[in-house]
């Protein structure tokens, strides 16, 4: 199945890149191919398989007792980052 | 004196005194640098510090203390979180990333006395099979580099088999360390899923990576994983189960033990000089005392697209996370917000992590889920399925690690599925969260192959010995690349 | 549900006479779970922090951290799901949420999403005619609160401040049940009720720990098939609901009789103006691609562990109600105010102990005297400004008939300000009520000598002036008198 160019734009939009326009045919190609190679998995007969999220059978979720373990990092934390001030992440403004 | 010799003989030979940690970190050392240009298989070296943890552990070896790796210089794949050295995935986004904590490998590695000595270069966020994906540069091939070494642990394999360091750590999504162990005629094993703790192991896709270890020899497998593995209250996925001494019984005999030799390896595309080598393994393995049959597992064949859905899904929710807001790669004067995201992923990230991302976002968005996402979780289900049946007849299975030896860069970057198909005899063991391992098993046009050992759940030891004992009988993990003799 | 129990709004100059519109409201109510740390993470979860003091590694989404549950947030949402007769779940999943938000770190909030922990149950409310209505939960699921962005004070720029980022959530989603906005409110406040009786939240509504989405639809009265619904997100005050609920019905409704179409959106209650309007950064259809956490494993829970949890549960609003109503004798009404929350109901009963035989009386006090202080001073009862037992003593002294229920309000009053007992107050002010015969028959002769113009009318015959010569006496004694006692000396010495 071939992805349009506006499926892939609407992909990378979700996914929060900007495609150069001249890189566009090239994602389309190979991610036509890709949904092609993957799209093989229809034909499987998955009737009675239960979809398997994790690999280890029976695992359940540990609890973890409710304690304050960690103390203030930010300074520390915020040594990546790349815009900070008074403590807060900037970003540009968000308009709500 | 310090060319060649294993962890296990460096271990022994430290804590006799016969060599000093500082004296074999400086001669590693110099050989990391003079192989920088032509292997590139460091990210970052770390000389200071190593010296500086080599010099505590000769202290602590000179008291009579150290842990079972004291003075033993190792090197960290360059996923693992270093607190206060750089870790950058491969990743132009994390180029200038310094985490402020040790991996849960990394601690524990240190805890043992070990001593690295810098980051090792891989796949950008370990998505690749030929290292070609790197922000920093391609890792070349020891045995001859204008090939790849294999991906995504391309650095670690290369490292250990040009003697650089005698083991390194590495992580294995859907190949990443047995696929570059087979390039480079080193021995690396995948523990089983969730026997190593993945906290500070920079994510791919959670529910298949698994941190492991590449060596010269099983024997040294072990001796680093039994370091490595264990239960870690960090990782909701980490296994509460003890640690074996992965040592023990390594020696023990191998007749009657059961080997399934996997049919669905040898019908696909496998070379056929490699097939003879990996033929002449399994008869190595039959004059140990194993029995060997063939067994068929009828849905292997659909790891490879069920794993290109799976693995993708998770990788575009697990990179979301770089936004070039609290740490990692931020565009320049963005305009807006959705300017700030987009430009900052699209700088930060190559080509092939976009695509990765891309094909994840697609197989979860609105009308897809079931078609993708659901169905190659079936499929997932019933290739673990096939592995249980098997493992009820057998005590191991084998087969080839990759269909051929290490190919040349650039050869397979034009099309991605032909790249993907390289990992069609690994990745089953991933969506079913086996422990497996790849051994040398001899050359092919001077260049080695893997021989696979797969086995059920939690059965590392099983696979250790067995690899131990083809070791014993057998020379190929041995060979050094002409130019590291 | 009957359409005519709805809500009848008719626009009249653009309709044809009799058209009506029926309303349906569903909530979606976030409470904050009142853990000591995090869902995922042992970071702090304390309110009012420094920014980013109190986000973790975790919370920030690093590089190579993974989330581990809080058994606390478990159980916390188990009691509720148990309060309020619901299933719980012996398997539930954890999945992503994805979306970008600069708030949200990891580009994705953990929820529960195919597989909540607690689903199917129903709480009931009380309409303004005293019947009652029971709303379906569909669900109650677990997940990770997002952060903040501030904008004041930075040109240009917004601010991200990560310490309530895994805060534990409980997302309570009611059934599209509700009529009307003050059903909602009814709800939202039973809802509020609850989870404070469970202890599993502080309800404080300003600092955003109890709040709620509204999801308002509108349609022809008697029409089977639901409008299109606006969902008004993150409305943080009882008043706040009911007035975002009625301007949305009647922007819908007007917005469909002049021939146009409501739109599904989100849309933000603006309290300045009293009106909700369309989020435009919310615009773009969203498609959060769910899938189950792979960091996190599907959360077992067996039939011990969800009994245990039981066993614990405290005794529920309904239930306390309408116990008081059956062991203190108390109306519907006055029951429902008393158990309104655990505090209040525990107040009552300790002053109900230590004045036995009088729960009418105490129900009045606690519901009159004291509840009006506390407001006035904008106090909680747990702030002990006046402890059950100093207010039962107050009211022991009107049983045994010390002093009257007018004087009683003055003690009250001194009480409240000194944190005297009824006692000292009564005795360093001379307050006891004039049981003596003597004594008041002195001071009705004292009145009677005062006023002979007043008497002569009543005595001939003017029997309204009865209660005037009872006020003087009252006022010589300084309303001392016992009322009774009162009454009927003058009864024998008015008529002479």
């Amino acid at each position: 199945m071939a992805l349009t160019r506006a499926q892939v734009e609407g992909i990378a939009h979700l996914a929060r890149l900007e495609l150069d326009p001249a890189e566009v045919p090239q994602y389309e190609q190979s991610l036509s191919r890709i949904v092609d190679f993957i799209g093989e998995l229809e034909r499987a007969n998955t009737a009675g398989a239960a979809p398997m999220a994790h690999p280890l059978p029976g695992l359940v979720q540990r609890l973890r007792a409710d304690e304050v373990t960690e103390r203030d990092g930010h300074a520390l934390y915020q040594r990546n980052a790349p815009q900070v001030a008074s403590g807060l992440y900037l970003v540009p403004k968000v308009i709500e | 004196m310090i060319d060649r010799p294993t962890v296990t003989q460096l271990a022994a030979d430290l804590r006799a005194r016969k060599i000093s940690s500082v004296e074999l970190v400086r001669a590693c050392l110099a050989r990391i640098e003079a192989s920088q240009p032509a292997l590139n298989a460091f990210v970052t070296i770390t000389a200071d510090q190593a010296l500086e943890q080599a010099e505590a552990a000769d202290r602590e070896l000179a008291a009579g203390r150290g842990g079972p790796l004291a003075g033993v210089p190792i090197g960290h794949k360059d996923l693992f979180c270093t607190a206060g050295v750089r870790t950058t995935c491969g990743s132009r986004m994390l180029e200038n990333f310094v985490a402020p904590y040790d991996a849960t490998v990394v601690a524990r590695l240190k805890a043992a006395g070990a001593v690295m000595l810098g980051k090792l270069n891989m796949d950008e966020f370990a998505m690749g099979s030929s290292n070609e994906t790197s922000y920093f540069g391609p890792v070349r091939n020891p045995w001859k580099t204008d090939l790849v070494p294999g991906g995504s642990s391309g650095g670690s394999a290369a490292a250990v088999a040009a003697r650089l360091l005698p083991a390194a750590t590495a992580t294995d999504t859907g190949g990443s360390i047995r696929q570059p162990a087979a390039f480079c005629g080193v021995t690396g094993i995948k523990p089983t899923y969730g026997r190593v703790s993945r906290y500070g192991m920079i994510a791919f896709a959670s529910s298949l990576d698994q941190g492991g270890v590449i060596a010269q020899t099983a024997e040294d497998c072990a001796r680093v994983l039994r370091s490595m593995a264990g239960f870690d209250p960090r990782d909701s996925t980490s296994v509460d189960i003890p640690v074996p001494d992965y040592l023990a019984g390594l020696d023990a005999p191998l007749a009657g033990v059961r080997i399934g030799v996997l049919k669905e390896f040898f019908d696909t595309g496998l070379d056929a000089g490699y097939e003879r080598r990996v033929r002449e393994a399994f008869a190595v393995f039959e004059r140990l005392g194993a029995r060997l049959c063939e067994l068929s597992l009828p849905n292997i064949p659909r790891s490879v697209p069920a794993y290109y859905v799976v693995a993708p899904a998770e990788c575009s929710s697990n990179l979301a996370r770089y936004d070039g807001v609290r740490f990692g790669h931020r565009c320049s004067a963005p305009r807006d917000l959705a300017d700030l995201y987009k430009r900052s992923r699209s700088e930060g990230f190559g080509p092939e992590v976009k695509r990765r991302i891309m094909t994840g976002t697609y197989v979860l968005s609105a009308g897809y889920y079931d078609a993708y996402y659901l169905k190659a979780q079936r499929v997932r289900r019933m290739i673990t399925g096939d592995f249980e049946r098997a493992f009820a007849e057998v005590d191991l299975l084998m087969g080839p690690t990759t269909p051929t030896v290490a190919f040349a860069l650039g050869a397979k970057s034009a099309d991605p599925i032909t790249m993907y198909l390289n990992d069609i005899y690994t990745i089953s063991a991933n969506l079913a969260g086996l422990p497996a391992m790849s051994v040398p098993c001899g050359f092919v046009d001077g260049l080695p192959a893997g021989l696979q050992i797969i086995g059920p759940h939690f059965a590392e030891q099983r696979l250790l010995h067995a690899a131990h004992r083809f070791q014993r009988e057998t020379d190929w993990h041995t060979r050094v690349p002409e130019r590291c003799a | 549900m009957n359409a005519h129990q709805g809500t009848r709004v008719s626009k009249g100059a653009a309709t044809e006479p009799g058209a009506a519109w029926e309303t349906v409201i569903g909530l979606e109510i976030h409470a904050q779970l009142a853990t000591r740390s995090k869902i995922f993470s042992g970071a702090p979860t304390a309110y009012g922090a420094a920014p980013n003091t109190q986000a973790c590694l975790v919370d920030l989404g690093y590089p190579g951290v993974l989330p581990v549950l809080n058994a606390e947030a478990v159980r916390m949402a188990v009691r509720f799901g148990l309060a309020i007769g619901a299933r719980i779940a012996h398997q539930s999943v954890f999945a992503r949420k994805n979306y970008f938000y600069p708030d949200l770190p990891k580009g994705y909030q953990i929820s529960q999403y195919e597989l909540p922990i607690v689903a199917g149950g129903t709480l009931d409310i009380v309409l303004e005619d005293g019947s009652r209505k029971r709303i379906g939960v569909t669900r109650a699921h677990l997940e990770e609160d997002a952060g903040k962005s501030l904008h004041e004070g930075l040109a240009g720029l917004t601010g991200i401040d990560l310490n309530r980022a895994g805060t534990p959530l409980l997302e309570i989603v009611s059934e599209p049940e509700m009529r009307s906005a003050k059903e909602a409110v009814a709800y939202m406040k039973k809802v509020h009720t609850l989870v404070r009786y469970l202890e599993i939240c502080d309800g404080n509504m300003q600092e955003g720990s109890f709040r709620c989405d509204a999801n308002v639809s509108v349609r022809p009265a008697g029409a089977e098939k639901f409008g299109t619904r606006a969902e008004i997100k993150n409305v943080n005050s009882f008043r706040y609901v009911e007035k975002a609920i009625l301007y949305e019905v009647a922007r819908q409704i007007e917005l469909i009789e002049s021939g146009g179409k409501v739109i599904q959106e989100t849309r933000l209650f603006d309290p300045d103006r009293g009106e909700t309007r369309s989020m435009r950064s919310k615009e773009e259809a969203n498609d959060y691609r769910y899938f189950p956490d792979p960091d996190l494993l599907p959360l077992e829970l067996d039939a011990a562990y969800v009994e245990s949890v039981r066993a614990e549960l405290p005794e529920l609003p309904d239930a306390k109600a309408a116990r008081f109503s059956a062991q203190y004798g108390l109306s519907d009404y006055d029951a429902g105010v008393l158990t309104a929350s655990r505090e209040l109901a525990d107040y009552y009963e300790a002053v109900t102990r230590g004045v036995p035989g009088q729960p009418k009386l105490a129900a009045n006090w606690v519901m009159g005297e004291f509840a009006a202080a506390l407001h006035k001073e904008g106090l909680e009862i747990s702030a002990g400004k006046l402890p059950a037992e100093r207010l039962a003593g107050l009211l022991a002294r009107i049983a045994d008939e010390t002093i009257s229920g007018k004087i009683a309000k003055e003690v009250f009053e001194a009480m409240w300000a000194n944190g005297e007992s009824a006692d000292a107050v009564i005795a360093s002010k001379g307050l006891q009520q004039i049981t003596d015969t003597g004594a008041i028959e002195r001071a009705i002769a004292e009145v009677m000598a005062q006023h002979p113009d007043q008497l002569a009318e009543f005595r001939a015959g003017k029997d309204k002036l009865f209660g005037f010569f009872v006020g003087q006496v009252m006022k010589a004694t300084r309303g001392k008198a016992n009322p009774a006692q009162l009454n009927a000396l003058l009864k024998e010495k008015l008529p002479g």
